[in-house]
């Protein structure tokens, strides 16, 4: 919201935070360092443009074109940014692919590095203590408490992201759906699926039949 | 600083992750504007993304996990500003301005917010890399008073490069505005027995991205 907003008096019913924040860019913008209204601009971009749907579609595009998963898997970066249709996206993005044999998890121990541009901004579980502090040492149990339980004999393959790579799990296409179009596809991806802590939408789900 | 409350890897005692249904992308409006603040000072050039980590590092450890997410990010920001001798002290308990800004050599404008564009972290390289995938190494035993992304689960362990990344900022020299000095940075993983003991899942593989000057050959 512009500066103006922030003018009414409100005080009895903002929190504590509120008003720390609203000082804060009270004082930053009068001296002239921030421009509320490139603000609001920023949130605009992370509350509309970025999210999920876009890694959704870099991973029902793999599904669907053998080349452009090889090349997503050489160098996501670049397979993303040159793929028609497709938003660019940032830099050091790596694709790993989970197989039958391998699953792929996303973590960051030491802070919340999660590839945005692709995804969006991370949940709060994903920037919070449990889910760092235990992915890495206890990942079934943790897996468990989203509902996912691998086949036996699955190894887990933990990424913890300590610099500025940033990592896209690449799910496997669930079974029957043979023939559906990319955009059916994109509808299966989920977000935690993309993450590590979660799998594609079954084809029988309803949001899923209600996509094709 | 780098033993400090956020290097979390390996600990016991936070409960369960909970997961949120529907979660939205902010919990209130303030959150937003934390963020967007935060990408626009970022662009000023005044610090790192390392000095801004380094920044909440150092918040006490009890305020660190009493507090929310975004709002250690304006407690972040608002130790950085004071810092560069943007804001006063005095400002930021008064919450409002008592002089004049100082002048920025660069300031994100609208159109820039609309580009949004993404940092590059990746440098020309100064020499070669000293290691290739394939390579058995360990990593060292550090404990700097500063800061450094090499967590602590991970010192001391031996482990395999898998990949090469290219050479990259060096976090521990850029969070202290000495310089970007870059470092080749590698994908070191280690089985989860070497991390965690002989208790420990043999299916469990555990992966960082480690800069060379954390690595010796094995």
């Amino acid at each position: 919201m512009p500066a103006d907003d922030h003018a009414h008096d409100h005080s009895s019913e903002l929190s504590e935070m509120q008003l720390r924040v609203k000082a804060l860019e009270t004082i930053l913008t009068e001296k002239g360092y921030v421009d509320p209204a490139a603000l609001d601009q920023i949130v605009e971009n992370f509350e509309t443009r970025i999210g999920p749907h876009i890694g959704a579609r870099i991973v029902a595009r793999a599904w669907v074109d053998p080349e452009f998963k090889r090349r997503l898997l050489a160098d996501a970066t670049d397979a993303a940014n040159s793929a028609a249709g497709l938003d660019p996206v940032s830099n050091h993005l790596i694709a790993v692919e989970n197989t039958p044999q391998t699953h792929n998890v996303v973590v960051c121990t030491l802070c919340s590095c999660y590839p945005a541009a692709v995804l969006g901004l991370p949940p709060v579980w994903y920037k919070s203590a449990p889910y760092r502090a235990r992915m890495v040492i206890d990942p079934k149990g943790v897996l468990a408490e989203f509902g996912v339980s691998l086949p036996p004999g699955t190894d887990i393959r933990i990424w913890d992201s300590t610099a500025e790579t940033r990592f896209l799990v690449v799910p496997m296409r669930p079974a029957g759906t043979e023939g559906w179009s990319e955009e059916a596809l994109a509808a299966l991806v989920t977000r935690d699926s993309m993450v590590g802590t979660g799998l594609p939408r079954s084809p029988e789900e309803p949001a899923a039949e209600a996509a094709r | 600083m780098t033993n400090s409350i956020h290097d979390m890897g390996g600990m016991h005692g936070f409960g369960p992750v909970v997961p949120e249904p529907d979660e939205p992308v902010f919990h209130a409006d303030w959150e937003g504007r934390v963020l967007a603040m935060l990408r626009a000072m970022g662009y000023t050039g005044l610090w790192t993304l390392d000095g801004f980590r380094s920044s909440l590092e150092n918040l006490p450890p009890l305020t660190y996990l009493s507090s929310s997410y975004f709002e250690r990010w304006c407690r972040g920001l608002e130790r950085l500003v004071v810092a560069h001798s943007l804001v006063g002290e005095d400002e930021i308990v008064a919450g409002r301005v008592l002089r004049p800004g100082i002048r920025l050599n660069r300031k994100l404008t609208l159109d820039d917010a609309k580009v949004m564009p993404w940092p590059k972290f990746d440098r020309p390289a100064l020499g070669p890399a000293r290691f290739k995938a394939g390579d058995p190494v360990r990593t060292r035993n550090i404990n700097p008073p500063t800061h450094t992304r090499l967590p602590r689960y991970a010192r001391g362990k031996l482990g395999t490069v898998e990949a090469v990344r290219g050479c990259h900022v060096f976090p521990d020299t850029a969070a202290l505005g000495a310089g970007e000095n870059p470092q080749w940075l590698y994908a070191v993983v280690f089985t989860g027995r070497e991390l965690w003991g002989e208790e420990a899942d043999p299916a469990i593989r555990v992966s960082i991205e480690a800069f060379e000057p954390y690595l010796s050959p094995a």
